[in-house]
Protein backbone atom coordinates (compact mmCIF):
# COMPACT_ATOMS: atom_id res chain seq x y z
CA UNK A 1 0.00 0.00 0.00
CA UNK A 2 2.61 2.38 0.91
CA UNK A 3 4.39 1.43 -2.47
CA UNK A 4 1.82 3.54 -4.50
CA UNK A 5 2.37 7.71 -3.34
CA UNK A 6 -1.11 9.04 -2.49
CA UNK A 7 -3.32 10.50 -5.10
CA UNK A 8 -4.12 13.44 -2.79
CA UNK A 9 -1.23 14.74 -0.35
CA UNK A 10 -1.61 17.45 1.90
CA UNK A 11 0.89 18.33 4.43
CA UNK A 12 1.21 19.99 7.86
CA UNK A 13 -1.70 22.67 6.41
CA UNK A 14 -2.70 25.67 8.72
CA UNK A 15 -5.05 28.59 8.21
CA UNK A 16 -4.69 31.75 10.41
CA UNK A 17 -7.69 34.59 10.07
CA UNK A 18 -6.40 38.36 11.08
CA UNK A 19 -8.19 38.90 14.15
CA UNK A 20 -11.09 41.39 13.89
CA UNK A 21 -10.17 43.13 16.86
CA UNK A 22 -6.58 43.77 15.51
CA UNK A 23 -5.06 41.50 18.15
CA UNK A 24 -3.22 37.81 17.37
CA UNK A 25 -4.10 35.84 14.41
CA UNK A 26 -6.49 33.43 14.85
CA UNK A 27 -5.61 30.38 13.83
CA UNK A 28 -8.63 27.99 12.61
CA UNK A 29 -6.26 24.56 12.12
CA UNK A 30 -2.83 23.72 12.08
CA UNK A 31 -1.34 20.73 11.70
CA UNK A 32 -3.45 19.02 9.56
CA UNK A 33 -2.28 16.25 7.94
CA UNK A 34 -3.91 13.39 5.59
CA UNK A 35 -4.34 11.52 2.52
CA UNK A 36 -6.57 10.07 -0.29
CA UNK A 37 -5.55 7.35 -2.74
CA UNK A 38 -7.45 7.33 -5.70
CA UNK A 39 -10.87 6.17 -6.25
CA UNK A 40 -11.46 6.47 -2.42
CA UNK A 41 -14.48 8.36 -0.68
CA UNK A 42 -13.37 10.28 2.60
CA UNK A 43 -15.86 12.17 4.42
CA UNK A 44 -14.85 15.06 7.59
CA UNK A 45 -16.70 15.38 9.93
CA UNK A 46 -16.50 17.85 13.09
CA UNK A 47 -18.66 20.43 14.83
CA UNK A 48 -19.18 23.92 13.06
CA UNK A 49 -16.52 26.42 13.01
CA UNK A 50 -13.43 23.55 13.10
CA UNK A 51 -12.49 24.59 9.60
CA UNK A 52 -14.14 21.89 7.12
CA UNK A 53 -15.19 24.00 4.64
CA UNK A 54 -11.57 26.08 4.47
CA UNK A 55 -10.04 22.70 4.00
CA UNK A 56 -11.88 22.12 1.29
CA UNK A 57 -11.98 25.42 -0.01
CA UNK A 58 -7.98 25.59 -0.12
CA UNK A 59 -8.06 21.76 -1.87
CA UNK A 60 -10.19 23.56 -4.07
CA UNK A 61 -7.63 26.33 -5.10
CA UNK A 62 -10.79 28.86 -3.63
CA UNK A 63 -8.55 29.60 -0.76
CA UNK A 64 -4.68 29.75 0.12
CA UNK A 65 -3.43 28.09 3.32
CA UNK A 66 -1.59 30.32 5.99
CA UNK A 67 1.15 27.42 6.03
CA UNK A 68 1.47 23.75 4.56
CA UNK A 69 0.95 22.13 1.04
CA UNK A 70 -1.31 20.44 -1.06
CA UNK A 71 -0.40 18.02 -3.44
CA UNK A 72 -2.67 15.90 -6.66
CA UNK A 73 -1.49 13.74 -8.19
CA UNK A 74 2.16 15.18 -8.02
CA UNK A 75 1.54 18.49 -8.37
CA UNK A 76 1.49 21.24 -5.96
CA UNK A 77 -2.55 22.67 -5.58
CA UNK A 78 -1.86 26.59 -6.44
CA UNK A 79 -5.68 27.63 -7.74
CA UNK A 80 -8.56 26.11 -9.17
CA UNK A 81 -8.52 23.84 -11.61
CA UNK A 82 -11.14 22.07 -13.19
CA UNK A 83 -9.12 18.70 -12.60
CA UNK A 84 -11.36 19.46 -9.22
CA UNK A 85 -15.27 19.15 -9.44
CA UNK A 86 -16.67 21.17 -6.49
CA UNK A 87 -20.34 20.33 -5.37
CA UNK A 88 -21.71 23.94 -3.30
CA UNK A 89 -24.06 23.58 -0.31
CA UNK A 90 -25.88 26.03 -1.88
CA UNK A 91 -25.81 24.44 -5.07
CA UNK A 92 -25.14 27.76 -6.74
CA UNK A 93 -26.73 26.96 -10.27
CA UNK A 94 -26.72 29.87 -12.08
CA UNK A 95 -30.57 31.01 -12.25
CA UNK A 96 -30.91 32.96 -15.29
CA UNK A 97 -29.72 29.44 -17.31
CA UNK A 98 -31.52 26.58 -17.30
CA UNK A 99 -30.80 23.19 -16.54
CA UNK A 100 -28.95 22.04 -19.80
CA UNK A 101 -27.60 25.07 -19.90
CA UNK A 102 -25.71 25.18 -16.43
CA UNK A 103 -24.40 22.02 -17.35
CA UNK A 104 -23.69 23.20 -20.64
CA UNK A 105 -22.00 25.81 -19.15
CA UNK A 106 -19.28 23.56 -17.14
CA UNK A 107 -19.12 21.17 -20.28
CA UNK A 108 -17.85 23.98 -22.19
CA UNK A 109 -15.18 25.13 -20.08
CA UNK A 110 -13.80 22.09 -20.00
CA UNK A 111 -13.36 21.07 -23.45
CA UNK A 112 -13.58 24.88 -25.00
CA UNK A 113 -13.27 22.97 -28.36
CA UNK A 114 -16.20 20.97 -28.32
CA UNK A 115 -19.18 21.88 -31.07
CA UNK A 116 -22.62 22.61 -29.60
CA UNK A 117 -23.57 19.52 -30.39
CA UNK A 118 -21.60 17.52 -28.72
CA UNK A 119 -21.63 19.86 -25.34
CA UNK A 120 -25.33 19.12 -25.39
CA UNK A 121 -24.66 15.58 -26.10
CA UNK A 122 -22.32 15.10 -23.01
CA UNK A 123 -24.03 17.60 -20.43
CA UNK A 124 -27.72 15.60 -21.28
CA UNK A 125 -25.83 12.29 -20.37
CA UNK A 126 -25.13 13.55 -16.79
CA UNK A 127 -28.81 15.09 -16.80
CA UNK A 128 -30.08 11.90 -17.65
CA UNK A 129 -27.34 10.39 -14.96
CA UNK A 130 -28.91 11.69 -11.88
CA UNK A 131 -32.47 11.54 -13.16
CA UNK A 132 -33.17 14.85 -14.34
CA UNK A 133 -34.73 13.98 -18.04
CA UNK A 134 -37.64 15.96 -19.05
CA UNK A 135 -36.57 18.68 -16.79
CA UNK A 136 -33.44 19.87 -18.96
CA UNK A 137 -35.01 23.27 -20.45
CA UNK A 138 -36.31 24.60 -16.89
CA UNK A 139 -34.89 27.44 -14.72
CA UNK A 140 -33.52 26.21 -11.07
CA UNK A 141 -36.46 28.29 -9.82
CA UNK A 142 -38.60 25.98 -11.00
CA UNK A 143 -37.12 23.38 -9.85
CA UNK A 144 -36.84 21.70 -6.01
CA UNK A 145 -33.97 21.82 -3.59
CA UNK A 146 -33.40 18.30 -4.68
CA UNK A 147 -33.57 18.31 -8.02
CA UNK A 148 -31.44 21.58 -7.85
CA UNK A 149 -28.35 19.68 -6.01
CA UNK A 150 -28.84 17.16 -8.79
CA UNK A 151 -27.96 19.46 -11.41
CA UNK A 152 -24.87 20.87 -8.86
CA UNK A 153 -23.93 16.97 -8.80
CA UNK A 154 -24.38 16.61 -12.80
CA UNK A 155 -22.45 19.69 -13.27
CA UNK A 156 -19.58 18.77 -10.86
CA UNK A 157 -19.42 15.20 -12.69
CA UNK A 158 -19.77 16.41 -16.08
CA UNK A 159 -16.18 17.78 -16.52
CA UNK A 160 -14.74 14.34 -15.42
CA UNK A 161 -12.69 16.13 -12.84
CA UNK A 162 -9.71 13.85 -11.18
CA UNK A 163 -11.60 14.62 -8.24
CA UNK A 164 -14.49 15.86 -5.90
CA UNK A 165 -15.21 18.35 -3.86
CA UNK A 166 -18.59 18.53 -2.02
CA UNK A 167 -19.07 20.80 0.77
CA UNK A 168 -22.25 19.40 2.65
CA UNK A 169 -24.21 18.80 -0.27
CA UNK A 170 -27.21 17.59 1.13
CA UNK A 171 -27.17 19.67 4.34
CA UNK A 172 -30.25 21.78 2.84
CA UNK A 173 -32.14 18.76 2.10
CA UNK A 174 -35.16 17.22 3.78
CA UNK A 175 -34.48 13.93 5.09
CA UNK A 176 -36.38 11.58 2.39
CA UNK A 177 -34.71 13.39 -0.20
CA UNK A 178 -31.16 13.32 0.94
CA UNK A 179 -31.34 9.32 1.07
CA UNK A 180 -32.62 8.92 -2.65
CA UNK A 181 -30.12 11.63 -3.65
CA UNK A 182 -27.43 9.95 -1.38
CA UNK A 183 -28.24 6.02 -2.73
CA UNK A 184 -28.05 7.76 -6.44
CA UNK A 185 -24.39 9.61 -5.81
CA UNK A 186 -23.37 5.73 -3.95
CA UNK A 187 -24.28 4.29 -7.68
CA UNK A 188 -22.81 7.01 -9.83
CA UNK A 189 -19.78 6.86 -7.82
CA UNK A 190 -19.06 3.30 -7.42
CA UNK A 191 -19.69 3.38 -11.39
CA UNK A 192 -17.21 6.48 -12.07
CA UNK A 193 -14.21 5.20 -9.22
CA UNK A 194 -15.01 8.71 -8.83
CA UNK A 195 -12.23 10.50 -5.79
CA UNK A 196 -14.25 12.11 -3.23
CA UNK A 197 -13.59 14.25 -0.60
CA UNK A 198 -16.59 15.31 0.61
CA UNK A 199 -17.80 17.30 4.50
CA UNK A 200 -20.86 16.03 6.36
CA UNK A 201 -22.62 16.42 9.67
CA UNK A 202 -24.54 13.67 9.32
CA UNK A 203 -22.99 10.42 10.92
CA UNK A 204 -25.49 7.80 8.38
CA UNK A 205 -24.12 9.79 5.69
CA UNK A 206 -20.72 9.39 6.07
CA UNK A 207 -21.13 5.62 7.04
CA UNK A 208 -23.12 5.17 4.10
CA UNK A 209 -20.86 6.65 1.97
CA UNK A 210 -17.33 6.73 2.75
CA UNK A 211 -14.19 4.32 3.06
CA UNK A 212 -12.58 6.83 5.32
CA UNK A 213 -14.43 8.99 7.70
CA UNK A 214 -12.02 12.09 9.47
CA UNK A 215 -12.73 13.77 12.59
CA UNK A 216 -11.48 17.24 13.25
CA UNK A 217 -11.34 18.71 16.85
CA UNK A 218 -13.13 21.83 17.25
CA UNK A 219 -10.97 24.83 16.72
CA UNK A 220 -9.51 26.99 17.52
CA UNK A 221 -6.22 25.13 16.34
CA UNK A 222 -8.34 22.32 15.43
CA UNK A 223 -7.03 19.15 13.65
CA UNK A 224 -7.66 15.71 11.92
CA UNK A 225 -7.81 13.83 15.65
CA UNK A 226 -9.24 10.23 14.22
CA UNK A 227 -9.69 8.73 11.07
CA UNK A 228 -12.42 6.14 11.07
CA UNK A 229 -11.76 3.17 8.63
CA UNK A 230 -15.02 2.22 6.92
CA UNK A 231 -15.13 -1.54 6.91
CA UNK A 232 -18.64 -2.14 5.96
CA UNK A 233 -18.09 -3.80 2.83
CA UNK A 234 -20.14 -2.41 -0.76
CA UNK A 235 -22.05 -2.30 -2.63
CA UNK A 236 -23.96 -0.95 0.17
CA UNK A 237 -27.66 -0.42 0.97
CA UNK A 238 -29.20 1.96 3.25
CA UNK A 239 -31.59 -0.85 3.97
CA UNK A 240 -29.76 -3.86 5.23
CA UNK A 241 -26.22 -1.47 6.03
CA UNK A 242 -27.30 -1.54 10.02
CA UNK A 243 -27.29 -5.26 9.61
CA UNK A 244 -23.64 -5.62 8.98
CA UNK A 245 -21.54 -6.44 12.07
CA UNK A 246 -19.25 -3.50 11.92
CA UNK A 247 -21.99 -0.46 11.64
CA UNK A 248 -23.17 -0.05 15.05
CA UNK A 249 -19.05 0.20 16.43
CA UNK A 250 -18.41 2.72 13.76
CA UNK A 251 -21.86 4.74 14.17
CA UNK A 252 -21.38 4.51 17.92
CA UNK A 253 -17.50 5.56 17.54
CA UNK A 254 -18.46 8.53 15.41
CA UNK A 255 -20.96 9.60 18.07
CA UNK A 256 -18.90 9.39 20.60
CA UNK A 257 -16.39 11.56 19.03
CA UNK A 258 -18.94 14.35 18.04
CA UNK A 259 -20.57 14.35 21.48
CA UNK A 260 -18.02 13.82 24.39
CA UNK A 261 -14.54 13.12 22.79
CA UNK A 262 -14.28 16.32 20.14
CA UNK A 263 -14.13 18.73 23.16
CA UNK A 264 -11.39 16.81 25.30
CA UNK A 265 -8.91 17.50 22.21
CA UNK A 266 -9.37 21.53 22.81
CA UNK A 267 -6.55 20.73 25.23
CA UNK A 268 -4.48 20.46 22.08
CA UNK A 269 -4.48 24.16 21.72
CA UNK A 270 -2.34 24.94 24.65
CA UNK A 271 0.44 22.16 23.35
CA UNK A 272 1.45 23.53 19.99
CA UNK A 273 3.80 20.49 19.90
CA UNK A 274 1.21 17.88 20.16
CA UNK A 275 1.30 15.29 18.05
CA UNK A 276 -0.15 16.08 14.36
CA UNK A 277 -1.24 12.80 13.69
CA UNK A 278 -4.58 11.12 13.97
CA UNK A 279 -5.12 7.92 15.57
CA UNK A 280 -6.47 4.95 13.74
CA UNK A 281 -10.10 3.81 14.21
CA UNK A 282 -10.01 0.57 12.64
CA UNK A 283 -13.45 -1.87 13.61
CA UNK A 284 -11.80 -4.96 12.43
CA UNK A 285 -9.55 -4.87 15.35
CA UNK A 286 -12.35 -4.09 17.39
CA UNK A 287 -14.50 -6.94 16.65
CA UNK A 288 -11.74 -9.69 17.47
CA UNK A 289 -11.81 -9.66 21.40
CA UNK A 290 -15.43 -8.58 21.70
CA UNK A 291 -17.74 -10.22 19.13
CA UNK A 292 -21.25 -9.12 19.70
CA UNK A 293 -20.81 -5.91 19.95
CA UNK A 294 -24.13 -5.31 17.14
CA UNK A 295 -26.47 -5.29 20.13
CA UNK A 296 -24.69 -2.66 21.94
CA UNK A 297 -27.68 0.43 22.54
CA UNK A 298 -26.30 3.36 20.36
CA UNK A 299 -24.80 6.70 22.42
CA UNK A 300 -26.41 9.97 21.59
CA UNK A 301 -29.21 10.05 19.23
CA UNK A 302 -32.17 7.63 19.65
CA UNK A 303 -32.52 5.07 17.11
CA UNK A 304 -35.56 4.35 14.81
CA UNK A 305 -33.64 1.90 12.75
CA UNK A 306 -33.52 -0.81 15.32
CA UNK A 307 -37.23 -0.60 16.26
CA UNK A 308 -37.88 -0.71 12.53
CA UNK A 309 -35.39 -3.29 11.78
CA UNK B 1 -77.87 37.42 -10.61
CA UNK B 2 -74.82 39.41 -10.05
CA UNK B 3 -71.50 38.66 -12.23
CA UNK B 4 -68.12 38.96 -10.47
CA UNK B 5 -65.41 41.39 -11.57
CA UNK B 6 -61.76 40.56 -12.59
CA UNK B 7 -59.49 42.63 -10.72
CA UNK B 8 -58.69 44.14 -13.85
CA UNK B 9 -62.17 44.88 -14.88
CA UNK B 10 -62.31 46.77 -11.55
CA UNK B 11 -59.43 48.70 -12.11
CA UNK B 12 -60.12 49.40 -15.68
CA UNK B 13 -63.82 50.47 -14.47
CA UNK B 14 -62.45 52.65 -11.91
CA UNK B 15 -60.10 54.36 -14.12
CA UNK B 16 -62.63 55.12 -16.71
CA UNK B 17 -64.63 57.02 -14.44
CA UNK B 18 -61.90 59.45 -12.90
CA UNK B 19 -61.33 59.78 -16.55
CA UNK B 20 -65.17 60.99 -16.97
CA UNK B 21 -64.86 62.63 -13.86
CA UNK B 22 -62.09 65.13 -14.77
CA UNK B 23 -63.81 65.75 -17.91
CA UNK B 24 -66.50 66.46 -16.15
CA UNK B 25 -64.86 68.96 -13.71
CA UNK B 26 -63.07 70.49 -17.00
CA UNK B 27 -65.91 70.80 -18.92
CA UNK B 28 -67.77 73.09 -15.73
CA UNK B 29 -64.46 74.65 -15.05
CA UNK B 30 -64.53 76.32 -18.49
CA UNK B 31 -68.10 76.91 -19.04
CA UNK B 32 -68.58 80.54 -20.49
CA UNK B 33 -69.31 82.91 -17.84
CA UNK B 34 -71.94 84.90 -19.63
CA UNK B 35 -73.46 86.29 -16.39
CA UNK B 36 -70.11 88.31 -15.29
CA UNK B 37 -69.56 89.03 -18.78
CA UNK B 38 -72.78 90.84 -19.23
CA UNK B 39 -73.16 92.85 -15.67
CA UNK B 40 -69.36 93.62 -14.35
CA UNK B 41 -67.42 94.25 -17.79
CA UNK B 42 -67.50 97.46 -19.16
CA UNK B 43 -68.10 96.30 -22.98
CA UNK B 44 -65.52 99.07 -24.08
CA UNK B 45 -62.99 97.15 -21.84
CA UNK B 46 -64.18 93.67 -22.73
CA UNK B 47 -63.47 94.97 -26.43
CA UNK B 48 -60.50 96.11 -25.70
CA UNK B 49 -59.34 92.92 -24.62
CA UNK B 50 -60.22 91.14 -27.31
CA UNK B 51 -63.46 90.74 -28.80
CA UNK B 52 -65.94 91.43 -26.42
CA UNK B 53 -68.17 89.04 -24.43
CA UNK B 54 -67.81 86.38 -26.55
CA UNK B 55 -64.36 85.89 -25.22
CA UNK B 56 -64.57 86.70 -21.78
CA UNK B 57 -63.82 82.61 -21.15
CA UNK B 58 -60.37 82.41 -20.14
CA UNK B 59 -58.09 81.45 -22.84
CA UNK B 60 -58.39 77.57 -20.71
CA UNK B 61 -59.47 75.04 -23.64
CA UNK B 62 -63.02 73.32 -22.90
CA UNK B 63 -62.69 69.70 -23.34
CA UNK B 64 -63.77 69.39 -26.93
CA UNK B 65 -62.03 72.02 -28.25
CA UNK B 66 -59.06 70.39 -26.88
CA UNK B 67 -60.19 67.31 -28.07
CA UNK B 68 -60.16 68.57 -31.64
CA UNK B 69 -56.64 70.17 -31.61
CA UNK B 70 -55.41 66.75 -30.32
CA UNK B 71 -57.14 65.12 -33.55
CA UNK B 72 -55.70 67.69 -35.77
CA UNK B 73 -52.25 68.21 -34.22
CA UNK B 74 -51.66 64.16 -34.11
CA UNK B 75 -53.93 63.90 -37.91
CA UNK B 76 -50.59 65.39 -39.09
CA UNK B 77 -47.91 65.06 -37.13
CA UNK B 78 -45.11 65.53 -39.42
CA UNK B 79 -45.65 69.03 -41.37
CA UNK B 80 -42.78 71.55 -41.52
CA UNK B 81 -43.53 75.33 -42.06
CA UNK B 82 -40.80 77.03 -41.11
CA UNK B 83 -38.74 77.06 -37.97
CA UNK B 84 -42.13 78.46 -35.49
CA UNK B 85 -44.27 75.75 -36.71
CA UNK B 86 -43.90 72.30 -37.16
CA UNK B 87 -45.49 69.11 -36.66
CA UNK B 88 -45.84 67.14 -33.03
CA UNK B 89 -44.18 64.24 -34.43
CA UNK B 90 -41.10 66.46 -35.81
CA UNK B 91 -40.48 68.21 -32.45
CA UNK B 92 -40.91 64.87 -30.64
CA UNK B 93 -38.10 63.29 -32.98
CA UNK B 94 -35.74 65.83 -32.23
CA UNK B 95 -36.53 65.37 -28.08
CA UNK B 96 -35.89 61.40 -28.63
CA UNK B 97 -33.18 61.71 -31.17
CA UNK B 98 -31.53 64.27 -28.28
CA UNK B 99 -32.52 61.86 -25.53
CA UNK B 100 -31.36 58.74 -27.10
CA UNK B 101 -27.69 60.28 -28.14
CA UNK B 102 -27.06 61.20 -25.28
CA UNK B 103 -28.29 58.25 -23.27
CA UNK B 104 -26.16 56.08 -25.32
CA UNK B 105 -23.33 57.90 -25.29
CA UNK B 106 -23.78 57.19 -21.44
CA UNK B 107 -24.08 54.06 -21.44
CA UNK B 108 -20.90 53.29 -23.42
CA UNK B 109 -19.19 55.00 -20.85
CA UNK B 110 -20.95 54.22 -17.83
CA UNK B 111 -21.12 50.50 -18.09
CA UNK B 112 -17.88 49.73 -18.75
CA UNK B 113 -16.49 52.37 -16.04
CA UNK B 114 -19.57 50.58 -13.38
CA UNK B 115 -17.70 47.08 -14.42
CA UNK B 116 -14.60 48.23 -13.81
CA UNK B 117 -15.45 50.06 -10.86
CA UNK B 118 -17.42 47.26 -9.22
CA UNK B 119 -14.26 44.44 -9.87
CA UNK B 120 -12.17 46.39 -7.52
CA UNK B 121 -12.82 48.46 -3.98
CA UNK B 122 -9.41 50.35 -4.46
CA UNK B 123 -11.45 51.59 -8.12
CA UNK B 124 -13.99 51.91 -6.19
CA UNK B 125 -13.05 53.92 -3.53
CA UNK B 126 -10.81 55.94 -5.73
CA UNK B 127 -13.81 56.90 -8.22
CA UNK B 128 -16.44 57.38 -5.48
CA UNK B 129 -15.64 60.67 -3.94
CA UNK B 130 -16.01 62.40 -7.86
CA UNK B 131 -19.50 60.43 -8.62
CA UNK B 132 -20.56 61.83 -5.16
CA UNK B 133 -19.38 64.90 -6.21
CA UNK B 134 -20.79 65.56 -9.06
CA UNK B 135 -24.02 63.23 -9.02
CA UNK B 136 -26.08 66.07 -6.67
CA UNK B 137 -25.51 68.56 -9.90
CA UNK B 138 -28.58 69.27 -11.46
CA UNK B 139 -27.76 68.85 -15.10
CA UNK B 140 -28.87 72.15 -16.11
CA UNK B 141 -26.03 73.78 -14.37
CA UNK B 142 -23.63 72.25 -16.82
CA UNK B 143 -25.15 74.17 -19.47
CA UNK B 144 -23.37 76.93 -19.94
CA UNK B 145 -20.13 75.32 -19.51
CA UNK B 146 -21.31 72.86 -22.29
CA UNK B 147 -22.61 76.30 -24.71
CA UNK B 148 -19.16 77.77 -23.91
CA UNK B 149 -16.99 74.69 -25.10
CA UNK B 150 -18.80 72.81 -27.64
CA UNK B 151 -20.12 76.19 -29.32
CA UNK B 152 -23.12 74.15 -30.44
CA UNK B 153 -26.97 74.27 -28.99
CA UNK B 154 -28.05 70.93 -29.92
CA UNK B 155 -24.55 69.51 -29.45
CA UNK B 156 -25.11 70.87 -25.78
CA UNK B 157 -28.54 69.08 -25.07
CA UNK B 158 -27.19 66.28 -25.98
CA UNK B 159 -24.37 66.85 -23.36
CA UNK B 160 -26.72 67.98 -20.38
CA UNK B 161 -28.15 64.26 -21.09
CA UNK B 162 -25.38 62.60 -21.54
CA UNK B 163 -23.97 63.93 -18.26
CA UNK B 164 -28.02 63.43 -16.15
CA UNK B 165 -28.14 60.07 -17.29
CA UNK B 166 -24.29 59.19 -16.62
CA UNK B 167 -24.56 58.72 -12.58
CA UNK B 168 -27.91 55.97 -12.58
CA UNK B 169 -26.28 53.77 -14.79
CA UNK B 170 -22.41 54.11 -12.78
CA UNK B 171 -23.90 53.52 -9.64
CA UNK B 172 -26.07 50.84 -10.62
CA UNK B 173 -23.45 49.14 -12.48
CA UNK B 174 -20.94 49.11 -9.98
CA UNK B 175 -23.72 48.10 -7.35
CA UNK B 176 -24.35 45.22 -9.61
CA UNK B 177 -21.55 44.05 -10.43
CA UNK B 178 -19.89 44.46 -6.90
CA UNK B 179 -22.36 42.50 -5.42
CA UNK B 180 -22.42 39.56 -7.84
CA UNK B 181 -23.15 36.15 -5.68
CA UNK B 182 -19.87 34.80 -4.46
CA UNK B 183 -21.23 31.06 -5.18
CA UNK B 184 -21.06 31.73 -9.03
CA UNK B 185 -17.57 33.57 -9.16
CA UNK B 186 -16.41 30.31 -7.30
CA UNK B 187 -18.24 28.06 -9.93
CA UNK B 188 -16.15 30.13 -12.96
CA UNK B 189 -13.22 30.03 -11.16
CA UNK B 190 -13.50 26.29 -10.57
CA UNK B 191 -14.30 26.15 -13.88
CA UNK B 192 -11.54 27.90 -15.05
CA UNK B 193 -13.35 30.64 -16.91
CA UNK B 194 -11.16 33.07 -18.85
CA UNK B 195 -11.94 36.67 -17.56
CA UNK B 196 -14.32 37.65 -20.91
CA UNK B 197 -15.97 35.03 -20.78
CA UNK B 198 -16.69 35.15 -17.16
CA UNK B 199 -17.47 39.07 -17.68
CA UNK B 200 -20.28 37.93 -20.02
CA UNK B 201 -21.55 34.66 -19.11
CA UNK B 202 -21.37 35.01 -15.17
CA UNK B 203 -20.85 38.73 -13.99
CA UNK B 204 -23.48 40.25 -16.77
CA UNK B 205 -26.26 38.72 -16.24
CA UNK B 206 -25.92 38.02 -12.97
CA UNK B 207 -25.93 42.25 -12.91
CA UNK B 208 -27.97 42.46 -15.59
CA UNK B 209 -31.25 43.22 -13.67
CA UNK B 210 -29.76 45.83 -11.39
CA UNK B 211 -27.75 47.76 -14.39
CA UNK B 212 -31.15 47.38 -16.41
CA UNK B 213 -32.57 49.47 -13.42
CA UNK B 214 -30.35 51.85 -13.58
CA UNK B 215 -30.88 52.27 -16.92
CA UNK B 216 -34.54 52.98 -16.31
CA UNK B 217 -34.03 55.57 -13.90
CA UNK B 218 -31.46 57.20 -16.71
CA UNK B 219 -34.10 57.14 -19.21
CA UNK B 220 -36.73 58.96 -16.67
CA UNK B 221 -34.38 61.42 -15.73
CA UNK B 222 -33.30 62.07 -19.12
CA UNK B 223 -36.48 62.44 -20.52
CA UNK B 224 -37.12 64.95 -17.46
CA UNK B 225 -34.22 67.19 -18.32
CA UNK B 226 -34.67 67.52 -22.62
CA UNK B 227 -37.78 69.33 -21.60
CA UNK B 228 -35.35 72.00 -19.58
CA UNK B 229 -33.06 72.02 -21.75
CA UNK B 230 -34.81 72.23 -25.04
CA UNK B 231 -36.62 75.32 -23.40
CA UNK B 232 -32.96 77.00 -22.70
CA UNK B 233 -31.45 76.06 -26.18
CA UNK B 234 -34.35 76.74 -28.01
CA UNK B 235 -34.97 76.05 -32.02
CA UNK B 236 -36.59 72.37 -32.05
CA UNK B 237 -38.13 69.73 -29.90
CA UNK B 238 -40.86 69.36 -27.97
CA UNK B 239 -39.49 71.22 -24.79
CA UNK B 240 -38.86 74.12 -27.57
CA UNK B 241 -42.78 73.82 -28.40
CA UNK B 242 -43.83 74.49 -25.04
CA UNK B 243 -42.31 77.44 -24.83
CA UNK B 244 -42.66 78.80 -28.08
CA UNK B 245 -46.58 77.87 -27.81
CA UNK B 246 -46.18 79.61 -24.21
CA UNK B 247 -44.98 82.65 -26.13
CA UNK B 248 -47.83 82.20 -28.39
CA UNK B 249 -50.36 82.10 -25.49
CA UNK B 250 -51.86 78.74 -26.88
CA UNK B 251 -52.42 77.11 -23.68
CA UNK B 252 -54.34 74.31 -25.63
CA UNK B 253 -51.28 73.59 -27.31
CA UNK B 254 -49.11 73.84 -23.93
CA UNK B 255 -52.02 71.45 -22.62
CA UNK B 256 -51.84 68.81 -25.89
CA UNK B 257 -47.62 68.98 -25.15
CA UNK B 258 -47.78 68.04 -21.82
CA UNK B 259 -49.80 65.47 -22.63
CA UNK B 260 -47.35 64.20 -25.43
CA UNK B 261 -44.37 64.71 -23.26
CA UNK B 262 -46.41 62.11 -20.58
CA UNK B 263 -47.20 59.26 -23.42
CA UNK B 264 -43.35 59.28 -24.92
CA UNK B 265 -42.16 58.74 -21.86
CA UNK B 266 -44.43 56.45 -20.55
CA UNK B 267 -43.91 54.65 -23.67
CA UNK B 268 -39.76 54.86 -23.16
CA UNK B 269 -40.51 53.43 -19.47
CA UNK B 270 -42.61 50.53 -20.76
CA UNK B 271 -39.91 49.34 -23.38
CA UNK B 272 -37.45 49.29 -20.16
CA UNK B 273 -39.89 47.66 -18.11
CA UNK B 274 -40.45 44.93 -20.90
CA UNK B 275 -36.13 44.65 -20.97
CA UNK B 276 -36.42 44.33 -17.32
CA UNK B 277 -38.59 41.20 -17.37
CA UNK B 278 -36.33 39.58 -20.32
CA UNK B 279 -33.44 40.02 -18.04
CA UNK B 280 -35.04 39.10 -14.68
CA UNK B 281 -34.07 35.62 -12.84
CA UNK B 282 -35.34 34.50 -9.78
CA UNK B 283 -33.15 32.99 -7.41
Amino acid sequence: MSAIPPFLQVENLARAYPSPTGGEAITVFDHVNFHIHKGEFVCVTGHSGCGKSTILNILAGLDAATTGNVFMDGREVAGPSLDRGVIFQSHALMPWLTVLENVSFAVKSRWASWSKQKVRDHAMRYIELVGLMGAEHKKPSQLSGGMKQRVGIARAFSIEPKMLLMDEPFGALDALTRGVIQDELLKICAETQQTVFMITHDVDEAILLSDKIMLMSNGPHARIAEIVNNTLPRPRERSAIHKQPHYYPIRNHLVDFLVSRSKQFGALRDAPDAPSSPTVFDPADLLVPEPPVVHTPPVGKPHIHLVNA
Amino acid sequence: MKTRLTLNQKAGLLSLGLFALILLVWYLATLPDAKVAAANVDPEYAALMGGGAASSASSFPTPVAMAQTVWERLSDPFYDNGPNDKGIGIQLAYSLARVLGGFFLAAAVAIPLGFAIGNSRVFYQAINPYVQLLKPISPLAWMPLALYTIKDASASAIFVIFICSLWPMLINTAHGVANVRRDWLDVARTLEVNPLRKAFRVILPAAAPTILTGMRISMGIAWLVIVAAEMLVGGTGIGYFVWNEWNNLSITNVLFAILMIGVVGMALDSIFGVLSKRVAYQE
